[in-house]
């Protein structure tokens, strides 16, 4: 009988007995598995993005009428701060790294990645994090009426942020949680990128690696490497200034609360292209196999990628275009922020040549990436708009921003966190999701989205700033947020639709084999699930589509790369 | 059992085995830990040359800081022995080994203990904390995170001469010396850069 | 492209929204093309003549008394009716760079939709793979070019505008504002009238032939905030230990409604800002009442003692009293202004009262205490506070 974690575990080892569940609890806690993990960091994620919906829901609960006493505004700013932050340090994260655990050793050819241990302290220091961020809830002032959550705007700027306005412990937890969960990540990125670049397998030199590996084990783990403890520097500044009395954001002391943002925004900005180039990532496998053509352009795709991956951390003041910087600051900014949109754009060309000339199946996980494309080309557009520094002086803080990220975080990120769970979900459980359930999934979240989103973009135009806690009734903007919250339920059906499809699926889904979508990299050489140790034979390669060439032996791919 | 798509082991390898060389996860590693690294010390390095002269009351640089010089040379030399420990472990030189190992951790220690005479004289005497002034909050925060990751190297370190020590230590774990050295010499670096901001521009 | 939005989308009542909406249609049509100055003038009239002959209804609508507290209905706040000229500049731009992104949309999107349908594989069809194309040179270098070039072009039109509204230098006649954000309130000061109110920022009306705009220096007494009003200018932020300045120049009179645009703590949300343009006398004849002490009605006395022993002096200034402290808004003239704690109330009597005895009940976790004070004593104050007009 197959339970859940047999149906992940090692069908080598499965044994006619049953292995007690606390003995298999046990091994999914100190394993070191790449695989395991990888799951684990998914499971965790989906976890968040339940309680981060739900919080959001809220949010839209609050303001689908002007004036409403649904929540409190106490209550209000801390539901936005938690939901911000639990989606991108708690979410986004791991599950696009949880991918990356354990996708990228199976596509190179490795056994693990370069340092097992450090990568299951990376996830325990995560998860670790994410309940500390939680634990706010129930410590210092306890829960009734939802108190002591951190309220301070998932960026928690300075001097907001700083003791004299934020008394108690609430900010603390924000920080000390996404001081811990950093490192967490800072150590996952060191491993990915040390995988990356030495355990590959014989024959795949870097220009043979699959763009999955190249986005994900090189520019995202590498930009990791490089922003994120700038974060981590500014809170530890922020932690002398509440604790030791230091005056880094103080601007009582000459302190300069404009120094925060600076920092803070090093990090931010590079962060949502970590948080964006997965999307890329997995598009860049998927859509190729299910229009049944290389992707065109695997050079300037990787180009392209290394190209956004530098050029970002030269654009974060572009959400400070208001602060009052100044005329040449302000124009550098707009310069280098447009100039990121050249290769961003270039990529859903290339994806867009891809399909160009193929046999595109539409099944569930083209689907997916197929809205990507869309709602992923208006998010760069409405960011280019936002690169124009006067329409961004009338827009910045807005719903118009709002609706702008959500289109790159739900409208391109999460989208293709659905299509990579459709794509290898079979690889990793040995089971088909079921496309009809997955239908269902693809079209109340499309629909439901955009009604949410497109709806934002309209409201922030008519003047309604962020994270406002209500609005008075003669704004004209009670039609536009009426209908976003409508989105709400419809999204939300989606999701629930797609955890009750994991869970059927993953009883008496259809056995996937090894390769249910016939497609062309090293995971899908190896059974579904993989065995502990991934091969029976470190592979080697003479192309970039090694299974490609098994399955075309007269036209292998290394005749024309 | 299926198990897999069987690779085909007849093709004539492009590499044969021994040939196809990638760079050690080891030094991968370590080299991602210093760029996270440098870049964590980066923001402290910018903020602080960011407040130079935006303190609103003293103490000032100007009145209370003195040139390190000594902590400056046990630091460099703390390098130089620490390279010597590595080419000596590489060549197998047990003795010598054992000897410029310790030595490494007896000038990292007195760089310590200067960075606390240093910091004992700017509190009793001058009265400057991390809460008096702008200077106080990023220079302790500076020096004292780089104070922090020299004695994080001297523990690695004292590590290392125990297992010299023991005789645990063999040319074989070369390349592991090498690394922590690497370390080593990426604190030295960051000490220059904090010499030259706090000590030099910054006063 | 936006006017159908303006206006038509709100809650205004009745023939508030439809008479507003009609001379909002005829300033749409006119105000952009040139015209004889009479034509202007009545378009202006019939605008002017509408707005006061609607603010009886508005007043009973929202609550908002007497004849100088009547600024017009809210019109909704958007960036596309402007009335200034930064905004009408920031309208240029948009237009611009939307113009430029529909185009790409509307290309890339029927490039994708076509994909989706031509390439589709059809039921029956071969399962052999389509041709395998893994580049071209000179489309990748095409679709990279011209990017680049619309990037350029659009950078050169951004600079622009950047460097025209930034560095607008102030004419002669400007008048020199200093706005304080507190939190939750706006504190604006005239420092060349002599001029302390909170919350309303009144301006004169400029004509374009002869601008006279309004500089606007900001200042946080606090944490970040941020001063939007969409249609007279972009936003700019509040920053403690740093100052920021801004223009506007509006054309036309009436009310601009705007609001704190950078979270800045619990009541964010309630930090409105109203901006009202009158025409040059109007203007004038505000400045002279704000510049005159406050009001010492006898009669309210009693009230006015009351308001110097419970420690309202600490925190408020009436000018011409000993009351000068400067925590919470000038209270010289309260009774000039439209609405209560930076706009969660009408100023009415009964909310004032309300307010008084408890400022969390309307707006929780403002900073102005509850003064525990007996009924009687609230009733006098409260009729002292009435008389500040």
């Amino acid at each position: 009988m197959h339970g859940i974690a047999d149906t992940l575990g090692y069908p080598e080892e499965a044994t006619s007995t049953q292995v007690p569940l606390l003995a298999r609890l046990h091994e999914w806690v100190i394993t070191v598995d790449h695989k395991r993990l990888g799951i684990m960091y998914i499971c965790m994620g989906l976890v968040f993005l339940l309680v981060a919906g739900l919080e959001a829901s809220l949010i839209r609960l609050q303001l689908v009428v002007p004036e409403n006493t649904l929540l409190s505004p106490q209550v209000f700013n801390r539901l936005f701060t938690m939901h911000g932050t639990t989606m991108v340090f708690f979410v986004g994260i791991p599950i696009l790294f949880g991918f990356a655990n354990y996708l990228v050793p199976l596509m190179i050819g490795a056994r693990d990645l370069a340092f097992p241990r450090l990568n299951a302290f990376g996830f325990w220091l995560t998860l670790f994090g994410g309940l500390l961020l939680y634990l706010s809830y129930v410590a210092g002032d306890g829960l009734y009426g939802a108190g002591s959550a951190p309220d301070v705007g998932w960026f928690a700027y300075a001097p907001l942020a700083g003791r004299a306005f934020s008394p108690g412990n609430s900010t603390d937890y924000w920080n000390l949680a996404i001081l811990a969960s950093g490192f967490g990540t800072i150590a996952t990125s060191v491993n990915l990128i040390a995988t990356t670049l030495s355990l590959r397998c014989p024959g795949m030199t870097l220009s043979r690696m699959p763009l999955f590996v190249w986005m994900m084990g090189v520019v995202v783990s590498g930009m990791t490497l490089v922003i994120l403890p700038p974060l981590s520097a500014a809170q530890i500044m922020l932690l002398f200034d509440r604790f030791l009395g230091s005056h880094f954001f103080d601007t009582q002391a000459g302190g300069s609360a404009v120094l925060w943002q600076h920092f803070f925004w090093f990090f931010g900005h590079p962060e949502v292209y970590v948080l964006a180039i997965p999307a890329f990532a997995f598009a860049s496998e998927i859509i190729p196999v299910f229009s049944r053509k290389v992707i065109f352009g695997y050079p300037m795709m990787v180009a392209a990628t290394v190209g956004i991956g530098v050029v970002s951390m030269g654009v974060w003041a572009h959400h400070m275009f208001a602060v009052g910087m100044g005329r040449t600051p302000n124009a550098f900014f707009a310069a280098s922020t447009m100039l990121i949109g050249v290769p961003t754009g270039v990529k859903i060309f290339n994806w867009l040549g891809t399909m160009y000339g193929g046999r595109i199946r539409f099944g569930t996980p083209m689907l997916f990436c197929t809205a990507f494309l869309f709602q992923f080309l208006c998010a760069g557009l409405t960011g280019i708009m936002l690169a124009v520094v006067p329409f961004d002086w009338q827009l910045t803080d807005s719903y118009f921003v709002v609706a702008h990220f959500h289109f790159v975080l739900v409208g391109a990120t999460i989208f293709n966190i659905f299509a990579a769970m459709y794509y290898w979900f079979p690889k990793a459980t040995g089971r088909m999701l079921n496309e009809t359930l997955g239908r269902w999934h693809f079209w109340l979240l499309v629909i439901g989205f955009n009604l949410t989103f497109v709806t934002l973009h309209f409201v922030g135009i008519l003047g309604m700033p962020r994270r406002i806690y209500t609005y008075p009734a003669d704004r004209g903007w009670e039609l536009w947020n009426l209908v976003a919250t409508l989105g709400v339920p419809l999204q939300g059906a989606a999701i629930l639709l797609f955890l009750i499809n994991v869970i059927l699926s993953l009883r008496r889904g259809k056995p996937a084999g090894n390769d249910p979508w016939d497609a062309w990299t090293l995971e899908w050489s190896t059974p579904s699930p993989p065995p502990a140790y991934n091969f029976d034979t470190i592979p080697e390669v003479k192309s970039r589509r090694p299974l490609w060439d098994l399955k075309h032996p007269s036209d292998p791919d290394g005749l024309h790369e | 059992m299926n198990k897999g798509i069987p690779m085909p082991s007849v093709l004539t390898p492009e590499f044969p085995s021994g040939d196809w060389s990638q760079l050690s996860h080891r030094r991968a590693g370590v080299i991602g830990l210093i760029i996270a690294e440098a870049s964590l010390l980066g923001i402290f390095v910018v903020a602080y040359l960011f407040y130079i002269g935006k303190s609103l009351n003293g103490p000032y640089p100007k009145d209370v800081l003195g040139v390190p010089v000594v902590n400056t040379l046990c630091l460099l030399a703390s390098s130089v022995t620490v390279g010597l420990a590595v080419r000596a472990l590489r060549q197998g030189h047990r003795r010598l080994v054992s000897t410029w190992l310790p030595v490494t951790v007896v000038l990292g220690l007195a760089f310590l203990a200067g960075t606390a005479q240093e910091w004992y004289g700017l509190i009793v005497d001058h009265g400057l904390t991390i809460g008096t002034n702008l200077f106080g909050t990023t220079f302790y925060s500076l020096v004292g995170f780089h104070a922090f990751h020299v004695t994080i190297g001297v523990v690695m370190l004292t590590l290392l001469t125990v297992f010299a020590w023991s005789g645990a230590l063999r040319p074989t774990h070369a390349e592991h010396a090498e690394l922590v050295s690497w370390y080593w010499h990426f604190v030295d670096g960051v000490w220059i850069v904090v010499l030259t901001v706090v000590y030099i521009i910054g006063r | 492209m936006w006017s159908g939005v303006n206006g038509s989308t709100g809650l205004e009542e009745g023939k508030v929204s439809q008479a507003t909406r009609s001379v909002e249609k005829a300033r749409w049509r006119f105000v952009d093309r040139p015209l004889c100055h009479g034509f202007r003038a009545v378009v202006c009239a019939i605008r002017v003549a509408a707005i006061v002959g609607l603010s009886g209804l508005a007043s009973i609508a929202l609550g908002a008394p007497g004849a100088l507290g009547d600024d017009g209905p809210v019109q909704t706040p958007n960036m596309f009716a402007p009335v200034s000229t930064p905004a009408f500049a920031i309208r240029d731009i948009s237009y611009f760079v939307l113009g430029i992104c529909a185009v790409i949309f509307v290309v890339v999107a029927a490039l994708l939709t076509y994909s989706i349908i031509r390439f589709r594989r059809r039921r029956g069809e071969d399962t052999r793979e389509p041709p395998q194309v893994y580049g071209s040179n000179q489309i990748e270098l095409a679709w990279t070019v011209v990017p680049v070039l619309i990037v350029f072009v659009l950078f050169l039109a951004t600079a622009r505008y950047i460097f025209g509204i930034e560095g607008h230098e102030p004419p002669p006649q400007t008048l020199q504002v200093t706005v304080v954000g507190h939190q939750w309130w706006w504190e604006i000061r005239y420092p060349d009238l002599g001029i302390v109110t909170a919350n309303e920022l009144h301006v004169p009306v400029s004509n374009p032939a002869n601008p006279s705009p309004t500089f606007l220096t900001l200042e946080s007494a606090d944490v970040i905030h941020s001063f939007w009003v969409p249609q007279l200018a972009g936003k700019l932020d509040v920053i403690p230990n740093k100052t920021n300045r801004t223009w506007i120049e509006p054309h036309t009179p009436g009310l601009y409604v705007g609001q704190c645009a950078e979270f800045c703590g619990v009541q964010h949300a309630w930090m409105l800002l109203r901006v009202i343009v009158h025409p040059k006398d109007a203007f004038d004849a505000w400045v002279v009442e704000q510049q005159a002490p406050a009001v010492d009605d006898r009669v309210a006395r009693t009230g006015r003692d009351v308001f110097g022993s419970v420690a309202c002096i600490n925190c408020h200034t009436v000018r011409g009293t000993t009351a000068n402290g400067i925590f919470g808004p000038d209270l010289t003239h309260l009774m000039s202004r439209s609405t209560l704690g930076a706009g969660v109330a009408a100023n009415t009597p009964e909310n004032l009262r309300n307010w008084i005895e408890n400022p969390a009940g309307l707006k929780s976790g403002a900073l102005m205490p509850a003064m525990q004070l007996s009924s009687r004593e609230l009733d006098q104050l409260v009729a002292y506070l009435l008389t500040l007009r």
